[in-house]
């Protein structure tokens, strides 16, 4: 199978290039991410991010055949070959395959992914009822990899400033959570051209989320919440 | 001056709501004049100008092209916001368009009340 795999070492070269890899692959090879490793054997200097291989850590996402991904979850079977391989659009390269997350992590720290309850802890857990609960799927099986915001032009054009598909679905986790009492204060962090209002809903995050999850359904709604406090 | 990343201006939802709003009157009227055209089927100057001559059909027409304006001025705004960096530049550009739309607001009732 022949892939196009983007390299750039920014100590040696130049400017970035795409190199050709024709893999020959065995019957067991069935992910992209199977591929990968055989490409590493042949050429040790590719440099890509991986971890769990099953679709849960999120360090393998990438741009693959123009829709972002992740390499262990996505079946060398869909591929159409040549397999054109790019890092994940509008980020910094730090080298071939792997970018720098930072601008990422910052606006998803923004948005205080962490429960807020100032009443003394329970002597067991927080209780919700199951249909509250039901309120969080969707939600929390976001894995952070960072195939939506990537995908986003908003965030191309202004990832300083725009939360992200991510940090919103993030944000809007702990908004539906019944047992987080800052809604308020969320709400206000939200509240800004940039940081919300930037979502144009053009749905490339819901098109391209490999855990198929819906951060424009969970931006809308946050949405809902800010006009029922405002009317 | 330090050059700081700075949100956090509270605003947002009255624009966002705004465009929607304005978007629902468009359609509407879009749908009212269509079957005011089909109707009056008008085949010169003078049957337009006589399909403009009731005063609700001025009024929701100039409510048309107020939401249209209105709508138009967050799109641009919006724009200007994602592609021009220059804050001078970006706030002369708002200026201009906010002149401009002004000036087509005024036009439209002119031309709506002299027809």
């Amino acid at each position: 199978m022949l892939f196009k795999i983007y390299r750039y070492d920014p100590d040696k070269d130049a400017k970035p290039y795409m190199k050709e890899y024709d893999v020959e692959l065995s019957s067991s090879d069935r992910m992209l991410l199977d591929a990968l490793i055989r490409i590493k054997e042949m050429d040790d200097s590719l440099s890509i991010r991986r971890s769990c291989r099953e679709g849960v850590c999120g360090s393998d996402a990438m741009n693959i055949n123009g829709k972002n991904g992740l390499a262990c979850v996505t079946s060398l079977a869909t591929l159409k070959s040549p397999v054109e391989l790019r890092p994940l659009p509008g980020m910094p390269v730090i080298r071939d395959l792997i970018v720098d997350m930072s601008q990422f992590f910052k606006q998803y720290h923004s948005v205080t992914p962490y429960l807020v309850n100032e009443q003394p802890a329970p002597d067991t857990e927080r209780l919700q009822s199951p249909k509250e609960r039901a309120q969080l799927d969707g939600l929390y099986e976001c894995i952070l990899c960072a195939c939506c915001s990537t995908a986003c032009p908003s965030f191309w054009w202004n990832p300083d400033k725009f939360v992200g598909p991510a940090g919103l679905l993030q944000a809007y986790r702990f908004l539906a959570d019944t047992r987080d009492q800052s809604s308020s204060q969320r709400l206000d962090n939200l509240e800004d051209p940039y940081r919300l209002f930037r979502c144009h809903s053009i749905m490339n995050c819901v098109d391209v989320c490999p855990k198929g999850l819906n951060p424009t359904k969970a931006i809308g709604k946050i949405k809902d919440m800010l006009v029922k406090r405002m009317v | 001056m330090v050059n700081r990343i700075v949100t956090g201006a509270h605003y947002g939802l009255k624009d966002w709501l705004v465009q929607r709003v304005t978007a629902a009157i468009m359609a509407v009227y879009t749908i009212v004049f269509g079957i005011v055209y089909v109707v009056s089927c008008p085949k010169d100057y003078f049957e337009w100008s006589y399909m403009f001559q009731p005063q609700w059909m001025r009024t929701i027409t100039l409510l048309f092209f107020l939401s249209l304006f209105w709508h138009a001025w967050i799109g641009v705004r919006d724009i200007f916001m994602d592609y021009i960096k220059c804050t001078a530049l970006r706030l002369g550009l708002q200026v201009l368009t906010i002149l401009v739309l002004i000036a087509y607001a005024l036009w439209t009732i002119q031309i709506l009340w002299s027809v």
